[in-house]
């Protein structure tokens, strides 16, 4: 089932995940299974997707985390906007992100 | 604006670099969960009885895996290889296991695969190891497979659980061990290696076998009887001889070079190490000399790596016959010496290791890097002679 994802959803990191820095690297390790395309996969974040990762804290609205990227980067309200609901789309689709 | 296809990235581990900064002081750890084995195979460096209960008792309690575990994930740590004995056998290996994955390492399993049963095949499925579990098989037949374990029992408990993995298509390989009791299935095995369907080239063989980590005169006997003569393991390793004579020039343009008096050339204790079923950090798996190894219960692995190893490392050579011959002998790379080898042969870190010496030679032959009754270290112009494989 398709989850609709708009600016006034709020979303928290899945338990499923676990999020390490290991020297200055951005790594996501799934821990349960179905989040790759294979068993072995793990993944890292661009900037701008490390930014919103540490702005999804279960309780601001997109629009909120959007409001606070437009601090850190360049680019118009709706292209922030954009690309922010593109990225939760994106974690979505891999659930590493729930829906609150 | 970041301008991007994807948001996440996918990342290949086995392709580095993935550090963009430098490596992180510690990348990979092996974890020796038990010494102990379910099987007994005739020509293992390491196992001792499922039962021995002395070993047991001094193995590490399970809180105290999870402190290393912690501090390795804390020093960057992003796999942990839990190995053996069999791993397996421990009974807080779910716990551990899952404790590694939920404080975000990558778990790679050395198994028999003896012990895996459905209720683990659904664990590995549901939170999958993030790397490809290691499955040595001993033999195609009850007979063969069972000459080299001496456990009634042991082949069908294996077949069991590779076909779990299979039914719950959790990603595995298979390596084989070259005995005499399963040397004549090499073919059988392979082509059945090949049908996995994460087999991605052929199986890999343990055959010029090492002798006890722990440094035992009896069994090292039956060890040593059972290693393939030089030739014969030449011969298996041209098998596929274009193959072999490819990846060689490839390794001898890059590795093969006198070292001089330096014991440790490899990355022993660099970025890595391996602790053993006690709590002994050693700088690699195979090296257990009393002055290289690191008692974690009086220290850290963060003062190891960065105090205890790099000293290790600056060991050199003494002994008058490796630094006439090891020193000097380009072969170095093509032949197994290493401090390791060492002290389990001769219980120093600086004899030469005849067999590995006549291996190495016996490939070099055979490439044309030496002629049939030189020894290379004897050889001036070996890097001419590199040169002239290479390029042929």
């Amino acid at each position: 089932m398709k989850t609709k994802v708009d600016l006034n959803s709020v979303f928290g990191l899945s338990e499923d995940v676990v999020a390490r820095d290991i020297h200055g690297e951005f790594i996501i390790i799934p821990i349960t299974s179905g989040m790759g395309e294979s068993d072995d996969d793990i993944f890292s974040l661009n900037e701008f997707g490390r930014a919103i990762w540490d702005k999804l804290d279960g309780k601001r609205r997109l629009t909120e985390v959007a409001r606070a990227l437009s601090l850190e980067f360049e680019g118009t309200k709706t292209e922030i906007e954009s690309d922010c609901l593109g990225f939760i789309k994106e974690l979505l689709k891999r659930k590493m992100v729930v829906r609150l | 604006m970041m301008q991007t296809d994807s948001f996440v990235e996918k990342l290949s581990t086995n392709k580095y670099p993935i550090w963009k900064n430098g490596k992180p002081l510690l990348g990979q750890l092996d974890m020796e969960l038990a010494e102990r084995c379910n099987n007994n195979c005739i020509h293992c460096c390491i196992n001792l009885p499922k039962d021995d209960l002395e070993a047991q008792k001094r193995e590490l309690a399970t809180g105290k895996i999870k402190n290393i575990l912690r501090e390795a994930v804390s020093l960057g740590c992003l796999s942990v290889r839990f190995t053996g004995g069999e791993p397996l056998l421990r009974a807080d290996f779910e716990e551990l296991y899952v404790f590694a994955r939920k404080i975000g390492l990558k778990v790679l399993i050395f198994t028999n695969a003896t012990l895996i049963t459905k209720h683990l095949a659904d664990l590995f499925s549901h939170i999958p190891p993030l790397e490809k579990i290691e499955i040595t098989v001993y033999g195609m037949k009850r007979d063969s497979y069972e000459a080299v374990t001496r456990m009634p029992g042991s082949f069908e408990a294996s077949w069991r659980g590779i076909s779990l993995m299979l039914e719950k298509k959790i990603p595995f390989i298979v390596k084989g061990a070259l005995l005499p009791a399963n040397r004549m299935e090499m073919d059988e095995f392979e082509e059945w290696a090949a049908k996995i369907p994460w087999m991605d080239e052929l199986p890999s063989y343990s055959m010029f076998f090492d002798l006890r980590c722990r440094r035992d005169e009896d069994k090292n006997k039956c060890i040593k009887s059972l290693r393939l003569s030089p030739e014969e393991g030449l011969r298996i390793l041209t098998r596929r001889k274009e193959k072999y004579i490819r990846e060689m020039k490839d390794f001898c343009s890059k590795f093969m070079h006198p070292l001089g008096d330096r014991l440790f050339p490899c990355g022993s204790g660099l970025g890595g190490g391996c602790v053993d079923a006690y709590g002994n950090f050693q700088s690699c798996m195979m090296l257990r000399h009393p002055d290289t190894v690191y008692d974690l219960g009086n220290g850290s692995l963060k003062d190891a790596l960065e105090n205890f190893f790099p000293k290790v490392r600056e060991i050199k050579a003494v002994n008058s016959d490796y630094l006439n011959r090891c020193a000097r002998c380009f072969l170095k790379g093509l032949c197994e010496q290493c401090p390791a080898k060492s002290w389990v042969e001769h219980g120093s870190l600086d004899t030469p290791v005849e067999y590995f010496c006549e291996i190495a030679h016996s490939q070099a032959r055979f490439l044309g890097l030496i002629n049939e009754k030189e020894k290379a270290w004897q050889v001036e112009d070996w890097k001419a002679r590199i040169r002239n494989f290479v390029g042929n």
